[in-house]
């Protein structure tokens, strides 16, 4: 569009355009109020992006308020492009969780991939060089050939854009349900390691300072896209395509290279992501953390196409670009430094001390804003909150169990289960290895990988069960955090912090804004529980196709420190003859259980109890087995219960397990009752392993590969684990051909 | 012995190769960028895996033209070892050192996994220190890695004992006759798709790469130390 045909002041007001960007009449008179006129159309563009859910959060912020954020560790909370936990010796570890749903709802590829450069951009904007990628993603049931398509294209993604850039993916979760049908969930982890000395922040210090764009010229690529992640998916979302931008991840490599150049630079003062919102939110936030402003002349901006508008330049979404502030006089220096990488740096504007946004092209100035307005002053909305009429009626269903006849044949149908069965299909596409740090590749409860030089180990994961949300948003959101924490400690790992990605249907529906309301008070508990602050993350609301919401999804990222080495611990078996524990009790827990959803085809009831005090005790005293060298493996309970955890631990090892349960066989073996681990323990350790923790020895590891589970005196379940293992292994392959 | 790591724009192993080395070798190493005209200090050249040029014409395709191969072909010529993993075997392939060009894998895929391999001939200068027909555990990690050439090809490869490793059991990308590593007709010259630089560390599931490593400079301290 040509700037001749940009629409008017007045017209913009009488014909309600900004309806179109999103804005309402009310929003639309606070701007009017704010700039004292009406804005023009560059200007109405640049408050539309900045006042989207997506980057004002202006929906959930009184939400975010609730979650703690500060602790020891905690070296950067949220509000930087990624939060950052201390891990001694002067190092610390920066990640942060991003969605990019609606990209890939209609373009799965570009959506995804391009979701793995952002998160990367906002860790390496912090200072710190990226070394592990981690997704969490949902999708529809694979019957559907839309599904098993939007599914192949995602995991193609997220493989092209991580392998090409050379940083490992190393873990996550997938799972499916009918619910995610229409809108899947993509979200990309990032994480990074950086010395204390090196943390960067985004801001525009300093006046007169020269503000330098670097990284890859600006297209007409992603127009919009932080508005358009911030309404509901329709029919008509295709036609949103051109606001789904393209990645490139050979020019990532470059600027992520150039950039890690850069911080050692002391010419460098403030470093930002063109992320969602691209040059817009960069500059105006840069500008309103320094509480200073920002004048750029949009001439200058590298461009790829020919007659941009100031508005498509402002609003593109075109990736692999920063914008940051350097001392005055030293853009020469700059320039070199990037001219290695053959990349584009180019003084773009200064820094001033008035505060605003001013924006000069062809010579007219084009748009002067308040940065403050643009980054702080979106309205914040408290949205009305119902409790929904389900979760009474599921509240007043008991605790039954499902009915199943065969326990061989259930295992087998549950280790089929997409949710379960082996995500080998997936992970055999990511490069989990480059930069051979990865001591623990996917498919165990968490990711390990060494800190060079050191004697230690990060591990991480994420995790929601979205079904127990789905039932008991609170109690399902204390126990997306717990089962985080659970992973990292059968890892050997401290949680330190967890990052998290809000997925949520419209804030606008008070039944859903409850979902919300209730998940952020468990999660925001469980956190404070655990001892592992919230230090950033992400929202994403509107996750509805024609008007059904996905299941409330607020998916857990968690980072946790190994201290040594040796501490790290993996669930498979390793010998025979280790003794098999069994902690926790078990209780008659099925609401929202795979088995549930295998014999009924849908989920209702009560989500499984938790109490986060008993929780943490477990933790701690498995964790402290675990550092004294008593833990040979460690695995957490969760979909599926004990027979396929024990089945779990088994795949791979080349061993059997013998296990004897009491009480209901169907709870005993498949009941999803929390806050539970299975443990094997070498025969000199039992006593000590015993006095530490309240577990019960139910079983042992034997060298005849066979999975048996004898209940009251009867074998149940007795069979090659290979048998169990091609069930598990073989149905997402099986499912996709 | 001094190992110049060659770092092409879009080269991501090169960090494995150069703590393969320097870590767990215990040699000297350098990286080199890839504008730089001059090899002469260096006693062997690896180049590493990755995407040099993001692979966007052709794996391989762009980073030949680099100056830097001119001063990776006089190294081959003078007889210096020179080791081409993944990326670095399709730089090599598309330079012309080594013979043959690489298809994407036949299940259309990126894959990422330990495969067993044979090392097929174990009289090269990398694979003295293996014995005839080891087993051995290294990772793949890559989209295009199905070897083709032409009969004729095939056939001097066969003669002159240029496969040096094959795929044992899976042959997980297609390559004929599961052909995992080749070297030129002199001996100098090793293109491999397995990553020998992540297998150097048990703590990562396997060591079996560091043999290889030995074996370069066993053949080079034998040829260039004189022992008093």
């Amino acid at each position: 569009m040509s700037l001749l045909l940009e629409p008017a002041e007045q017209q913009i007001k009488d014909e309600k355009i900004y309806l179109e960007m999103g804005l309402t009449d009310e929003e639309f008179s606070l701007v009017e109020k704010i700039l004292g006129r009406l804005p023009n159309y560059t200007e109405l563009g640049l408050f539309s992006v900045m006042w989207s859910e997506h980057c004002s959060y202006k929906n959930s912020k009184p939400l975010l308020m609730k979650f703690p954020v500060t602790g020891e560790q905690v070296l950067q909370g949220p509000g930087e492009g990624a939060g950052i936990v201390d891990i001694g010796d002067g190092q610390a570890v920066a990640f942060k969780i991003e969605s990019h749903n609606h990209p890939s709802a209609i373009e799965p590829y570009q959506g995804a991939a391009t979701g793995v450069g952002g998160i990367i951009r906002d860790v390496f904007s912090m200072g710190a060089r990226p070394i592990a990628i981690l997704n969490s993603l949902r999708f529809g049931e694979l019957d559907s050939p839309r599904v098993r398509y939007l599914f192949e294209q995602v995991v193609a993604g997220i493989a092209g854009y991580g392998n090409c850039i050379g940083i490992p993916t190393v873990g996550g979760e997938v799972q499916f349900d009918r619910s995610y049908e229409g809108n899947p969930l993509v979200n990309a982890m990032c994480v990074g390691l950086i010395n204390h000395d090196d943390i960067q922040k985004g801001q525009a210090k300093g006046v007169g300072n020269t503000v330098m764009y670097v990284g890859a010229k600006t297209g007409r690529d992603g127009i919009h896209g932080a508005t358009f992640a911030s309404e509901e998916l329709s029919e008509n979302s295709d036609e949103k395509r051109p606001a789904v931008q393209v990645g490139d991840p050979f020019m990532e490599k470059l600027l992520l290279e150039a950039c890690l150049e850069l911080i050692k630079n002391d010419a460098l003062i403030g470093i930002q992501d063109m992320g969602a919102a691209g040059l817009t939110s960069s500059s105006a936030e840069m500008a309103s953390k320094a509480g200073s402003g920002i004048e750029m002349n949009l001439d200058l901006v590298p461009q790829r196409e020919t007659g941009m508008s100031a508005y498509e330049m402002m609003l593109s979404e075109s990736q692999e670009r920063m914008l940051i502030v350097i001392e005055k006089g030293r853009e020469k220096e700059i320039q070199e430094l990037f001219h290695k990488y053959d990349l584009d740096a180019v003084a773009v504007g200064t820094v001033t001390d008035d505060k605003r946004l001013r924006l000069v092209h062809a010579g007219d100035v084009v748009a002067d804003v308040p940065v403050d307005a643009l980054a702080e002053d979106a309205p914040v909305y408290h949205k009305p909150s119902t409790e929904p009429a389900y979760y009474r009626e599921f509240q007043a269903i008991e605790n039954t169990e499902p009915e199943v006849e065969n326990m061989e044949e259930t295992l087998h149908a549950l280790l089929k289960q997409p949710t379960i069965a082996s995500k080998e299909w997936v992970y055999d596409q990511y490069d989990y290895q480059v930069r051979t740090n990865t001591v623990v590749t996917p498919g165990s409860d968490a990711a390990v990988l060494r800190i060079r030089g050191t004697e230690k180990a990060l591990a991480m994961t994420t995790d929601c069960n979205s079904r127990y949300l789905y039932l008991d948003p609170e109690t399902g959101g204390k126990i997306a955090v717990a089962e985080a924490a659970r992973n990292i400690v059968c890892s050997g790992g401290r949680p330190l912090a967890i990052t998290d990605c809000l997925n949520f249907g419209s804030p606008d529906k008070p039944e859903i804004f409850w979902q919300m309301e209730k998940s952020v008070d468990g999660m925001s508990e469980a956190c404070r529980t655990l001892n592992s602050p919230v230090i950033g993350g992400n929202v994403s609301l509107y996750n509805e196709t024609n008007g059904t919401a996905v299941y409330p999804t607020p998916v857990v990222g968690m980072v946790g420190l190994i201290e040594k080495l040796e501490h790290i611990t993996t669930q498979s078996f390793k010998q025979a003859g280790d003794a098999v524990y069994l902690i926790g009790d078990t209780k008659t827990e099925f609401g929202g259980s795979e088995l549930q959803k295998l014999t009924a085809g849908e989920i209702s009831g009560k989500a499984p109890e938790i109490n986060l005090t008993v929780e943490l005790e477990r933790q701690q005293a498995l964790l402290t087995a675990i550092q004294q060298g008593l833990v040979q493996s460690a695995h957490d309970l969760a979909e599926g219960g004990l027979a396929v955890a024990l089945a779990e631990s088994a795949f791979g090892s080349g061993l059997g397990v013998t296990a004897q349960t009491e009480g209901s066989v169907i709870s005993a073996l498949f009941s999803e009752t929390q806050s539970r681990f299975i443990v094997s323990v070498k025969p000199e350790h039992e006593q000590a392993f015993e006095e530490l923790t309240a577990a019960k020895k139910i079983g042992e590891v034997t060298a005849q590969p066979v999975l048996k589970v004898v209940h009251n005196g009867t074998a149940v379940i007795d069979q090659p684990v290979e048998k169990f293992e091609e069930s598990w292994r073989g149905a997402i392959p099986c499912l996709l051909n | 012995m001094k190992f110049a790591v060659i770092v092409f724009p879009g080269s991501n192993c090169d960090i494995d190769m150069y703590h393969a080395v320097k870590d767990e070798l215990g040699e000297e190493v350098e990286y080199v960028w890839h504008d730089e005209a001059d090899l002469e200090q260096f006693d062997g050249i690896l180049l590493p895996g990755g995407f040099s040029y993001g692979d966007y014409l052709r794996s391989g395709s762009i980073a030949r033209f680099s100056n830097v191969m001119n001063e990776v072909v006089k190294a081959a010529e003078a007889g210096k070892p020179v080791l081409g993993v993944c990326n670095g075997f399709q730089i090599l392939l598309e330079s012309g050192l080594l013979p043959g060009a690489m298809l994407r894998n036949q299940g259309l895929k990126f894959i990422c996994r330990p495969v067993e391999l044979e090392v097929v001939n174990n009289e090269t200068m990398f694979t003295k220190a293996y014995q005839p027909n080891e087993r051995i555990t290294v990772p793949v990690a890559h989209g295009e890695g199905n070897y083709f050439c032409d009969e004729e090809t095939l056939k001097q490869l066969e003669k002159n004992n240029q496969i040096v490793f094959r795929y044992a059991n899976d042959n997980p990308n297609g390559s004929l006759l599961s052909i995992a590593g080749i070297t030129n007709e002199k001996g100098n010259v090793l293109g491999m798709m397995p990553h020998p630089e992540r297998a150097v560390d048990k703590l990562l599931g396997s060591a079996d790469g560091l043999k290889l490593f030995q074996s370069i400079v066993k053949h080079w301290r034998d040829s260039h130390v004189v022992t008093a």
